[in-house]
C-alpha cells in the first residue's frame, strides 16, 4: 500500500536507525500474540475442558499436584476436583475468539457506517452519528452490562454485546479519515474519469481509512478482552460450560483462604496477553505512522 | 460563551432523553416476565394478571413509554420489585457509598498519578521513567477486579491488614479505592509525561529558560497549565469510567453502593432499580462531561474568545 506518509523522505537523519529499531519490535510482539493464538487454539484440542466430569477426591489441590488417576495438575485443580490447565486454555480461546471477532464485527460495521457516512454525508450519516453520539454518553463497560443483562449468557451473545458498544470508535474514525479523503484530487480525477459510487469508494475512500482503523482495532483489541472478562466475571458473559478467565476468577473467589491459584493464575494470563496486545499495538502505530513519536 | 453553553445544555437534555429511551428499550426486553418471577410459581394466573396492571405492564408499549417519560420527569420510577421502597429511594440511598469510593479513588489517582507524570518526565529515559513507564502501563493490562481479588489475598487474607468487605471506617475504604484509582494513575501519568516532553519542545519555552527562570519555575508556571487542560479532560472522562468501574469494585469489596444493587438488581429482574441505578451513573456522567467542557472556557482563553 503506497500512502502519502511513506512517499515522504524519512524523518531526519536517525530515520533509519528508528525504523529498524520499530520493525524489531513489531515482529517481536507479533510472535508474542501468535505465540498466545497458538496456544489457544492448539490448546484445548490436545488437553480438551471437560464440564461435567468431578472428582470430589481431587478438589482445590495447589499447582503440580498428584491428582488420583496419577497425573499431574501442573496448575492445581478447582473446588470439584477438575484441573485448572484445560479450562485455563480453554478460557484462551474464548478471550482470543471473542476479541477477535468482536473487532472484526464491530470494525466492518464501522466500516461501512463510516464511509458511508462521511462519504455521501446526508440524512443517513446525520442519524448514524447522533446514534453513536448517544452512546457515548454512557460509559461503555455500563451499556455492556445492560445490553448482556438483556441477552443472557453465551459467547454469541457477548460477541454482540461488546460489537454493538465499540463499533462507534471505528466508525467515527472511518469517518473522519474519508471526509478528507473524498477532498483529495484523486477522488475528483477518479470522479472525472466517470468511476461510480462503489469503485470510488472501494479504489479510493476505504484504502486510506484502512490505516487509522488498524491502529485503533490493535487498541480496542485489548479492551474488549478486558470488557469480556468483566462481563463473565459479573455472570453475564459466557456460562460455566465455556469457562472464560473472567468466570474463572469470579469462581476462585469463594475459595481464596485455601485455594489462591483459582484465581490468580487466569489474571495473571489475561493481564500478560492484554499487555503484549498493548505493547503490539504501539508498536503496530509506529510502523504505519513514521511521524508519531511514542512515549516509551 | 452564553451561546456555548447554551447549547451544550441543549445537547446535555437530548442525551438525556437518549439514556432514558435506551433504558426503557433495554429493560422492556429483558426475557422473563417480572411479575411472574415476583409472585414465584405459587402465583396464580389471576395473580400475576393483577401485579401486571399494578405495575402497568398490560399497558401498550407506547403508553408505557409516554407513563415513563412523565415518571422520569419527576423523578419517579416505580415502586421496586423486590426491595419494599421506590426505585429512586433504594438507589439514592447507595449513592452516598459509591460517591465516596468515586471521589476517593479519584484524589488518590490525580495526587499520585501526576507527580509520577512529571517525575518521568524530569529525566526521560532514566530508572525513574522506565520504571513509572511498566508500572503504568501495567495499570492499563490489569483487569481491576482482579487486582481487588489479590489485593483481598494478600492484605486481608495472608497479611490480616485491612478488611476484604464492607464498609466501614477508613480501612474498608483503603482497599477498593485504590484498586479503582490505579487505572486513573497509569492513565494520567503517561499523558503528564508525553504532554511534557512535548511541550518542553516549544518555544516559550526556550525563552522561559532564556530568561534565566530556574527548572521548576518553568515547568510549574509554563509547561505544567499547558499540559493540565488534556488531563482535564481525561480526569473527566475517567470519572465516568470510574463510576463505571465501581460497579464492579464494589461487586468485588462487597461494597454497598449503587454498583453492586445494580448487578443485585439485574440478577433479580429488578427493573425498575436497573433503570434508576443505570440512569443515575448515566447522569453523572453527562454532568462531568459538561462541567469540563466549560472549564475548558475557564482554562484556555481560545475557548473564551471565541
Amino acid at each position: 500500500m503506497s500512502t502519502a506518509a511513506q512517499a515522504l523522505p524519512a524523518a531526519a537523519a536517525p530515520g533509519h536507525a528508528r525504523a529498524s529499531r520499530v520493525r524489531r519490535r513489531l515482529v517481536g510482539w507479533s510472535a508474542v500474540l501468535a505465540a498466545f493464538a497458538v496456544v489457544a487454539i492448539v490448546g484445548p484440542m490436545v488437553v480438551p475442558y471437560d464440564p461435567i466430569t468431578v472428582r470430589l477426591g481431587d478438589r482445590l489441590l495447589p499447582p503440580g499436584a498428584r491428582v488420583s488417576d496419577g497425573s499431574r495438575a501442573w496448575l492445581g485443580t478447582d473446588q470439584v476436583g477438575k484441573d485448572l490447565v484445560p479450562q485455563v486454555l480453554q478460557g484462551a480461546r474464548i478471550s482470543l475468539v471473542v476479541g477477535v471477532a468482536t473487532i472484526v464485527v464491530a470494525g466492518l460495521f464501522g466500516l461501512a457506517v463510516g464511509v458511508t457516512g462521511g462519504y455521501r454525508g446526508g440524512p443517513f450519516d446525520t442519524l448514524m452519528m447522533r446514534l453513536a453520539d448517544l452512546q457515548l454518553a454512557f460509559p461503555s463497560i455500563l451499556l455492556a452490562i445492560l445490553i448482556a443483562a438483556v441477552l443472557g449468557r453465551s459467547v454469541a451473545n457477548v460477541i454482540i454485546t461488546l460489537s454493538v458498544t465499540r463499533w462507534v470508535v471505528f466508525a467515527r474514525v472511518a469517518r473522519a479519515s474519508s471526509l478528507v479523503t473524498r477532498e483529495r484530487e484523486f477522488v475528483t480525477a477518479a470522479l472525472a474519469t466517470g468511476a461510480g459510487t462503489l469503485r470510488l469508494i472501494g479504489r479510493h475512500i476505504v484504502p486510506f481509512a484502512l490505516t487509522p482503523l488498524i491502529v485503533i482495532a490493535t487498541v480496542e483489541l485489548g479492551l474488549v478482552m478486558l470488557a469480556e472478562a468483566s462481563l463473565s466475571f459479573l455472570g453475564l458473559g459466557t456460562t460455566p460450560a465455556n469457562p472464560s478467565w473472567g468466570l474463572i476468577i469470579a469462581t476462585g473467589r469463594d475459595y481464596l483462604t485455601t485455594a489462591w491459584w483459582i484465581s490468580t493464575i487466569p489474571g495473571l494470563a489475561l493481564s500478560l496477553v492484554v499487555l503484549a496486545v498493548g505493547q503490539f499495538g504501539d508498536a503496530v502505530r509506529d510502523a504505519l505512522d513514521p511521524r508519531a513519536v511514542t512515549g516509551t | 460563551m452564553a451561546g456555548h453553553i447554551a447549547r451544550r445544555l441543549l445537547y446535555s437534555i437530548f442525551v438525556l432523553w437518549g439514556a432514558l429511551t435506551i433504558v426503557f428499550v433495554a429493560v422492556r426486553v429483558i426475557p422473563g416476565d417480572p411479575a411472574q418471577m415476583m409472585l414465584g410459581s405459587s402465583g396464580t394466573q389471576a395473580d400475576v394478571a393483577a401485579l401486571r396492571h399494578r405495575l402497568g405492564l398490560d399497558a401498550p408499549i407506547g403508553i408505557q413509554y409516554v407513563r415513563y417519560l412523565a415518571g422520569a420527569a419527576r423523578l419517579d420510577f416505580g415502586q421496586s420489585l423486590r426491595l419494599e421502597e421506590p426505585a429512586v429511594q433504594a438507589v439514592n440511598e447507595r449513592l452516598p457509598a459509591t460517591g465516596l469510593l468515586a471521589a476517593s479513588a479519584m484524589a488518590l489517582g490525580v495526587t499520585v498519578g501526576l507527580p509520577l507524570g512529571v517525575l518521568a518526565a524530569l529525566r526521560p529515559r532514566s530508572a525513574a521513567d522506565y520504571l513509572v513507564s511498566v508500572a503504568s502501563l501495567a495499570g492499563q493490562s490489569v483487569p481491576n477486579f482482579w487486582l481487588g481479588i489479590m489485593f483481598i489475598l494478600i492484605f486481608a487474607r495472608e497479611l490480616r491488614w485491612l478488611p476484604s468487605a464492607g464498609i466501614g471506617g477508613l480501612s474498608h475504604l483503603v482497599l477498593p479505592a485504590v484498586t479503582l484509582a490505579l487505572l486513573l494513575v497509569g492513565v494520567l501519568t503517561r499523558l503528564v509525561r508525553s504532554g511534557l516532553v512535548e511541550v518542553a519542545q516549544e518555544d516559550y519555552i526556550r525563552s522561559a529558560y532564556a530568561k534565566g527562570l530556574a527548572r521548576v519555575a518553568v515547568i510549574r508556571k509554563h509547561a505544567l497549565p499547558n499540559v493540565l487542560i488534556p488531563v482535564i479532560t481525561v480526569v473527566g472522562l475517567q470519572l465516568g469510567n470510574l463510576l463505571a468501574g465501581a460497579v464492579i469494585v464494589e461487586t468485588v469489596f462487597a461494597w454497598p453502593g449503587a454498583g453492586r444493587l445494580l448487578i443485585e438488581a439485574i440478577n433479580n429482574r429488578d427493573y425498575p432499580v436497573v433503570q434508576v441505578a443505570v440512569l443515575f451513573i448515566t447522569i453523572s456522567f453527562i454532568l462531568v462531561n459538561l462541567l469540563v467542557d466549560m472549564s475548558y472556557a475557564y482554562l484556555d482563553p481560545r475557548v473564551r474568545y471565541q
